[in-house]
């Protein structure tokens, strides 16, 4: 009965000696990094551009000579946003001796915590997994390098506060969010926000997948009349947000989204720049291609005699994925030279990625800092407006309501 | 398993039903056991035991999905939940209470068959599609009770993480141990299956899935046992749910949403529905062949593209070739790989004296 398993196994690991075999043999100065990533399955909109991103920013480096001396090899295995196929990769990214990786999707980020930890290989989960991995000592590991959604709330209602004449005293503010558990975390957040700031909330709550928001919308713009409206939505539900919002004539001017409300491509979706005027998103790595490093790239393009892909247009994703990879390089770099130039562990890429501080990439990193005690390095922001038909800078980097975010992160810590 | 005997010669009805037919059945089995579980642990990388993990747990699932529409006829597309539920239940008691895995293994499985009985209860009016149908509706609103209750899915995240499973201070926590771990609930949960299908209640099953009026006019009670396959069915979801919450270390319904039923659905479609045998086939088709078609892209696709086109071509041809091998598949066998397999042993046994 499992003959079938095992001469299914005998292929693949005659393949994969062959094959492997082969590529243990490459040069000794070469580093090895695993890169998570969904083309294929429901965020497939964020993957395709945001893993190209991360591709072209190690190409680049690997073309100016690598990291110290050493050479990049990147591992990305698509995992479908399942979290099976996450395990694999990550078991896959282990057997190759990848020094870090790159995590894709909050539940697979959930899964791979605890593994992460046994194995001491770190990840990465920018926009992805739980806020309290933020706490380095909990969570040694996983290093969520960008504002986690208990920040991003935080930083919305600063926002909001700012936008709003500077006090929140009797206002407003709905919360209309994706109902998943994603969607659901920045809430002790916001609850305790309206307390101290004494504005009225009220959430509204869009069910999977998110397409169909009017009675939520209605709701809002009918009967609650809020001041201003937060969303935080994934996948499709953003550009129906703002359709819907600017069909029952709410001015746009009063909204900001979450991360993964602001792509361009959300905007166009739902009917052309020029229709969102006044949108307002956060940003955790920067927008635009007015950039070095994206000119860089366009010139390693250029001098390969080839155009530059098209995914770079679509910017906020792809200069996310420029961001991570970004990260993993400089952890490998402080790890290399902690080392003296020997070949890092994945334990001195750890404390490399620990040792990150003020490294900006011009403009287009925060500044972050990330200690072995705060693995999201601060939990900064962007805002970015739509103004005459593009995004444009609001709001440089900056904290919102910090000190809310480090008492939950510490009351967390404590229950568990 | 392996070996038969180059025609039909069996006498009584205990030699047909024998689970061995023949003495050299027996050394097959020994055979195997001795290879998986000295041999195989031991030769071959953590990484190819990390897929044989996934592929031992995808086999609990897929023998339960297969009790309930493979071999009873019943369509269900809540298995998924199911397994949520036994993944909770256990996670629940593991951290609040601090039990051990071998209280709380059997808890998410009853707990799961519970859940079962009670989404199973529309079997008793409805058949075929509208069963489907009813079952989504159990998919769903165990998905929304668990995302919206916090005593069971344990806060705004619905993920309660729980400690690696351990026996008399044996801590399963690396994939070595796991496979362990795992090789004994899919051994039990095959040994399990092949003896109950080949029982009164299997065989009540079946006359079910046949025609259940003539079934109930031969004495079967179809209620009892249209209940009952819900209830085991479930039961060994739940069970897949729990080994999945311990594999990973953590219990997160969004491991266990629609996707994951249709997934173990097309398990035992591919594997052939109403066979163990198809099962396992159909957990290991499903769970390797997208690995597969990687592994063999990225060494030989690396010819014809460069890295950053192969990302998206590996992604693109791993959907692409997985979905053509399946109709390619059912098209050369509609019952499934099993029945494939079953073709090839019964040509040759006889062979080459064909006629």
């Amino acid at each position: 009965m499992t003959r079938f398993v095992r001469s299914w196994l005998g292929v693949a690991a005659t393949t994969a000696t062959l094959a492997f075999g082969g590529s243990q043999a490459f040069a000794q100065k070469e580093l090895v990094f695993g890169l998570q990533c969904d083309r294929t399955g429901p965020t497939a909109n964020v993957g395709t551009v945001l893993c190209p991103g991360y591709q072209d920013y190690i190409a680049l480096i690997n073309s100016k000579g690598g990291v110290e001396g050493y050479k990049i090899k990147v591992l990305e295995i698509d995992n479908e946003y399942k979290v099976p196929p996450a395990m694999e990769a990550h078991e896959r990214f282990k057997k190759e001796g990848a020094v870090l990786e790159g995590l894709y999707g909050t539940p697979q980020t959930a899964a791979l915590n605890k593994k992460l930890e046994e194995d001491k290989i770190l990840g990465t989960s920018p926009g992805f997994g739980t806020a309290s991995a933020a706490d380095g000592k909990r969570f040694p590991y996983t290093f969520p390098i960008a504002a986690s959604y208990w920040s991003q709330a935080g930083a919305a209602v600063a926002f909001a506060k700012e936008a709003l004449g500077g006090s929140l005293k009797g206002k407003k503010i709905a919360f209309l969010f994706y109902d998943n558990p994603a969607g659901k975390e920045p809430l002790p957040i916001l609850e305790d926000l309206a307390k101290s700031e004494g504005f009225d909330m009220r959430t509204f709550a869009v069910p999977a997948p998110g397409l169909e928001m009017g009675a939520q919308i209605l709701d809002i713009t009918g009967r609650y009349k809020p001041d201003y409206i937060i969303t935080h939505l994934f996948g499709r539900a953003p550009s129906v947000s703002i359709k819907e919002l600017k069909g029952k004539g709410f001015p746009l001017s009063k909204v900001v989204a979450f991360v993964w409300g602001s792509a361009e491509s959300d905007i166009i979706a739902a009917g052309g720049m020029g229709l969102a005027e006044g949108y307002s998103t956060m940003q955790f790595a920067g927008v635009g291609k007015d950039f070095p490093v994206i000119k860089d790239i366009e010139a390693m393009y250029k001098a390969q005699g080839k155009a530059p892909p098209k995914e770079m247009d679509s910017t906020v994703y792809y200069n996310r994925g420029i961001f991570i990879a970004a990260l993993h390089v400089e952890a490998a770099r402080n790890a290399i030279k902690a080392k003296g130039g020997a070949m890092p562990t994945s334990e001195d890429v750890k404390k490399g990625m620990e040792a990150i501080k003020g490294f900006t990439l011009g403009g287009f990193v925060p500044p972050m800092e990330l200690t072995p005690a705060d693995h999201e390095g601060g939990g900064w922001v962007q805002i970015w407006t739509v103004k005459g038909g593009k995004l444009v800078k609001v709001k440089d980097w900056f904290q919102g309501n910090r000190p809310t975010i480090q008492k939950h992160l510490a009351a967390d810590a404590s229950k568990s | 398993m392996f070996h038969r005997e180059s025609g039909v010669f069996k006498t009584t009805y205990g030699a047909d039903m024998a689970l061995y037919p023949l003495p050299i059945a027996k050394w097959t089995v020994v055979a195997l056991a001795v290879i998986f579980v000295v041999i195989i642990p031991l030769s071959i990388h953590e990484y190819y035991l990390s897929i044989l993990n996934l592929i031992f747990i995808a086999i609990v699932g897929a023998l339960g999905l297969n009790i309930l529409v493979g071999y009873t006829g019943q369509i269900s597309i809540g298995h998924g939940a199911f397994m949520s539920v036994g993944a909770y239940t256990a996670a629940n008691l593991a951290v609040k209470l601090g039990l051990p895995f071998w209280i709380t293994l059997p808890a998410g499985g009853l707990m799961a068959a519970l859940f079962g009985v009670i989404v199973g209860m529309p079997s008793l009016r409805i058949k075929g599609l509208y069963l489907a149908i009813a079952t989504l509706a159990g998919q769903l609103i165990i998905e929304w009770t668990i995302n919206r209750v916090p005593a069971i899915s344990g806060g705004a995240q619905a993920s309660i993480q729980v400690d690696r499973p351990s026996l008399f201070g044996v801590s399963f926590d690396t994939q070595g141990s796991l496979y362990y771990f795992l090789l004994f609930f899919a051994v039990l949960a095959i040994i399990a299956t092949l003896n109950l299908v080949r029982s009164r209640i299997g065989r009540a099953f079946v006359a079910v899935r046949d025609q259940d009026i003539a079934a109930e006019i031969i004495g079967i009670n179809i209620y009892r046992y249209k209940l009952l396959a819900f209830a085991i069915s479930s039961f060994y979801a739940g069970v897949c749910g729990v080994l999945y919450t311990y594999y990973f270390g953590i219990a997160n319904y969004e491991q266990f949403q629609l996707i994951v039923s249709i997934d173990y659905l097309a398990m035992i479609i591919i594997g052939g529905l109403g066979s163990v045998l198809g099962s396992i086939f159909g957990a290991v088709f499903v769970t390797l062949l997208p690995i597969a078609i990687r592994i063999f892209m990225e060494n030989v696709g690396a010819l014809f593209f460069t890295t950053a086109e192969m990302a998206n071509v590996i992604s693109g041809l791993r959907l692409g070739v997985f979905g053509g091998l399946i109709i390619f598949f059912l098209i050369v066998e509609p019952e499934g790989l099993n029945r494939l397999w079953s073709n090839i042993r019964s040509y040759f046994r006889v062979w080459p004296f064909s006629y």
